[in-house]
Order: structure tokens, then C-alpha cells, then sequence
């Protein structure tokens, strides 16, 4: 049984949330604090869920007392965005260093300065490289799913690695879309109780978590980390392919569109990729030889899969909603690593766009694939829309 | 010091897998002053002994005993609580008078 209801992407995490039926729920209650909570919060006081709520004062403590709560062996989550993950920072790496499975939607906003709300990629981009896996999502549909999906990805004892869903700011979090709910009960049963490898208030096995590591055991800990952040694309896959079982969707690492046929491709993620879609379906329709390449796993990266499914390809446009100052940006950077092996490398093209909610339109992603279809690529970013 | 293990053999993240590790670590060796205690003045008040963070000064039939210098880490927290100023804090490697 599944029920179709008008949900904004903030009400497909919180209504995730509501099945998923967490131990722990910490979280700071005001800006940047997004929907997903409040509505969440709602569910707590009329008692649809047994979660412990728990109202902090910041986010570096919302993330502290899911530490806390995930450690003394509680499936613990949260959710924030843009400032609320800065400042979260020096505890996403206790809580993926600790190895504890806390899942954390995220609503993709700009960073500060200058104050911008809207919605771009800095923030979780930022974070790429703490060892958190990070699914995107192009719409709330995929939010409502890859925040299950994340679940049991984190919780599985070969990766045992806390999980970011992330969803654009605004555009898919406030944005009201069509969202098919599954059956609470067979949600519950796919995800099944925690079962902690160790948990603290077990003190008939009796453990110290986060301890001092210095030179002689800190680097083997790192090592042992790395493997399971490698596990888990595997394991993404497996975790994926039992929740096909309810929900008939498939859940690569990325989504190929119209690929086969394309000579050209975009490169992209989260909700831009639903307007690339619609872009890629007028142009094909005049006999153009375009796709679309959709990350949904960005860490860990893809490598192989994206190198397989481009390789051979004439020029791929990569869209980056987000900088990497003075460097590659973020998914460019990965592409052209993903492509340094293939045989028969397509031209690359790195495109900056939509920082600070700036709008992106089907003409500029038609631009995009024309520049590509004409052979108009050079070494050096270029940026949408941004005025000279 | 038994041989390392390596990554596929130790606990996730770090974890410490038993009680009471924390009695083998040995935080006596960045102390840069030590405490000395005259025996003869102290009343045996056991005011330095609860007060001590490191639970580093043994007690045996209500008499407080030597501080144990390998955990000791020269906070001097003893010698302000003394009520009869029987502690002193010496600064190690001064020469000895």
C-alpha cells in the first residue's frame, strides 16, 4: 500500500523521519534551521513518533548529542543547513571518525559572507572530505527515499559511517511536488531496530569511544575509515536493491539520461538535473545527441561508473553549484579524475552556476549543450549568468 | 610493548574494548613540577587526596601515602587545598638543596 501525498522536499525528510521513527532527534530549532524540523517536532508533540526530541542551543551541540545518542547505541538523526553545518564541523569528524551512523538531511544553502539564505552547494561541498557519505537528491520523492535508503546504508556493519541527504534549498525544500508515500510498516520492516556493534550504555561490555590516538594508532584508525567509506558503495547498491523490493525504484550511484544515444552530456546534480532533463527532452526531440549524467552518490565518488558511462563520449559540460576557490570545482575536479584512465577521454567544460540561489533556466542549459555541440570548450571555468 | 595492530585488527574507530584502561596510561611524564610532601606536619586530613584530579595519592588504613609521580601531573591542586601548607611544588630539574 502506498498513498501519493502534495509534500514539499522538508516534508518528504520529515515524513521519512516519521517512519524511520528515530531514537534521538537533536536539533537547534531556529534559522538556519529548515521545515524538516519544525514539521518533525510536530509529529513528537502529537505523539506519532517515540522519539526523544532534543531542542540544543546551537548545532555544533544538535550534533554533539547525536554523537552522544548514536553512541550509546540510539539511531540518532538530524537535519540542518548552510551556517547550521559550518558550524557543525569539528563534529562531523567525531561523528564519521567515531564511526557512528548518523543520518542528517541537509538543505543545500549558500554560505556566509555575504548573507545569502538561497539555495547553492557550498555548505555540504564544504564537507566533502569528512568522511560523511553524501547522497543528492533531485527532488523531494528522492529525499523521501534516500533518507530510508541512508539508513540502513550507514547502520550496515561493513560501513557503519554517518549519511548527508542532501536536497536544494528552497527549490526542492519549499518547493510542494507529488510524493508517493510506502506503507509505514513495511518501511519499519526493512529498517528493522539498530543493532550496534558496540554501544556505551551497554555495561555489560563495557567500551570507551573517541579515546586519544596519537602517532602509533591514530593513522591505522584513518586506514580502517577509508575501507569502510569504500565498503559502501557496495553496500549502497545491496541496501538499494532491497528497497527496490518496495518501492519499484532503482538506486544507482547516478542516474543516466537519454545517455546512450548522446554525443554530448551534462553533468549534475540535485534539482538542476530535473531542468537539464526537460532540456534534454526538447533538444532530442529536434535531433539533438544529448544527455544527462545525474550523481546521486558523491561520496564516495563513483569513479568507475562515471569513467565507464562517458568514455567515449564527444565533450561533457560539468555543473557545479557550488566554488572550490582557486581550484577545480568539486564535481569537475571528480570527473576529470574519474576520466584520467579512459581510453578515449571526451573534452571537459567546467560551469559555475546558481550561487546564492541565482536562477538557472532551459536556455542556459541549452547554451551549455550548444557550446558543446559546437566545440566552444576551453581549460578555464566559465560562470553562468554572472555579469562582467 | 607488545607488537602493534594493524587496521584490519583493531576496533572500529578507535574504540577501547575494556574497563579501567585509562589506570595504564601513565600521565606523570610531562609534569614541570612536582609535588613534595612533609610527612611530619600533615595531619592527615585527606583534603589533597579527594581533591586530586589524577587520583594519584594512595591511601592505606585512613593515612594518605607518596604520591604516585608516574601519574602525577603537577597541577598543584594539593598543595593549595592543604590546610596546613605540608605540600610544596618543586620545579623538576632544579638541583636539590
Amino acid at each position: 500500500m502506498s498513498k501519493t501525498e502534495a509534500f514539499t522536499g522538508a516534508d518528504a525528510a520529515s515524513e521519512a523521519m516519521r517512519q524511520i521513527n528515530p531514537d534521538v532527534v537533536a536539533a537547534y530549532p531556529i534559522t538556519p534551521q529548515t521545515p524538516i524540523v519544525m514539521k518533525f517536532s510536530q509529529f513528537v508533540a502529537d505523539g506519532e513518533v517515540d522519539t526523544e526530541m532534543i531542542r540544543v542551543e546551537s548545532e555544533h551541540s544538535a550534533m554533539s548529542a547525536c554523537v552522544g545518542a548514536s553512541a550509546a547505541g540510539a539511531r540518532a538523526m538530524t537535519a540542518t543547513a548552510s551556517a547550521g553545518l559550518a558550524l557543525m564541523w569539528e563534529i562531523l569528524g567525531v561523528a564519521s571518525g567515531s564511526r557512528l551512523p548518523i543520518v542528517m538531511n541537509v538543505v543545500n544553502r549558500a554560505l556566509s559572507a555575504p548573507i545569502n539564505i538561497h539555495c547553492d552547494h557550498s555548505d555540504s561541498m564544504g564537507a566533502r572530505d569528512i568522511s560523511w557519505i553524501q547522497i543528492y537528491s533531485e527532488n523531494a520523492q528522492e529525499v523521501y527515499e534516500n533518507t530510508i535508503l541512508a539508513i540502513k546504508l550507514a547502520e550496515h556493519p561493513d560501513v557503519h559511517l554517518p549519511v548527508m541527504v542532501c536536497q536544494d534549498g528552497f527549490i526542492t525544500s519549499h518547493g510542494i511536488q507529488n510524493v508517493k508515500i510506502f506503507d509505514d510498516n513495511k518501511i519499519r520492516e526493512f529498517l528493522g531496530e539498530r543493532k550496534p556493534i558496540k554501544a556505551l550504555l551497554n555495561v555489560k561490555d563495557p567500551v570507551t569511544m573517541g579515546p586519544l590516538q596519537l602517532q602509533d594508532y591514530y593513522f591505522e584508525t584513518k586506514k580502517q575509515q577509508d575501507i569502510a567509506m569504500q565498503n559502501a558503495k557496495k553496500t549502497y547498491l545491496e541496501v538499494g536493491k532491497a528497497l527496490s523490493g518496495i518501492t519499484g525504484n532503482t538506486y544507482d550511484f547516478v542516474e543516466a539520461y537519454n545517455l546512450d544515444d548522446a554525443e554530448v552530456v551534462v553533468v549534475t546534480l540535485n534539482s538542476t538535473a530535473g531542468t537539464v532533463k526537460s532540456v534534454v527532452d526538447k533538444m532530442k526531440s529536434t535531433g539533438k545527441k544529448v544527455g544527462l549524467l545525474k550523481i546521486k552518490l558523491f561520496r564516495p565518488f563513483p569513479y568507475e561508473k562515471v569513467a565507464q558511462l562517458l568514455e567515449n563520449k564527444r565533450a561533457v559540460a560539468i555543473l557545479d553549484r557550488s566554488e572550490s576557490f582557486g581550484a577545480d570545482a568539486p564535481i569537475y575536479g571528480e570527473l576529470k579524475n574519474a576520466l584520467y584512465n579512459a581510453n578515449n577521454k571526451p573534452k571537459l567544460q567546467s560551469y559555475i552556476f546558481g550561487l546564492g540561489g541565482r536562477d538557472i533556466y532551459e536556455e542556459d542549459i541549452e547554451s551549455v549543450f550548444n557550446d558543446l555541440i559546437s566545440n566552444n570548450i576551453d581549460p578555464n571555468k566559465r560562470y553562468i549568468g554572472v555579469r562582467e | 610493548m607488545t607488537e602493534k595492530k594493524g587496521w584490519k585488527e583493531i576496533p572500529l574507530g578507535g574504540m577501547i574494548c575494556e574497563a579501567g584502561s585509562s589506570s595504564k596510561f601513565k600521565t606523570g611524564d610531562w609534569k614541570s613540577f612536582r609535588p613534595i610532601w612533609n610527612k611530619e606536619k600533615c595531619t592527615q586530613c585527606m583534603m589533597c587526596v579527594v581533591y586530586c584530579p589524577e587520583d594519584c595519592i594512595p591511601r592505606k588504613d585512613d593515612k594518605r601515602l607518596e604520591t604516585d609521580l608516574s601519574v602525577c601531573k603537577g597541577c598543584g591542586i594539593c598543595k593549595e587545598i592543604c590546610p596546613v601548607k605540608c605540600i610544596e611544588m618543586k620545579e623538576e630539574g632544579a638541583s636539590d638543596e
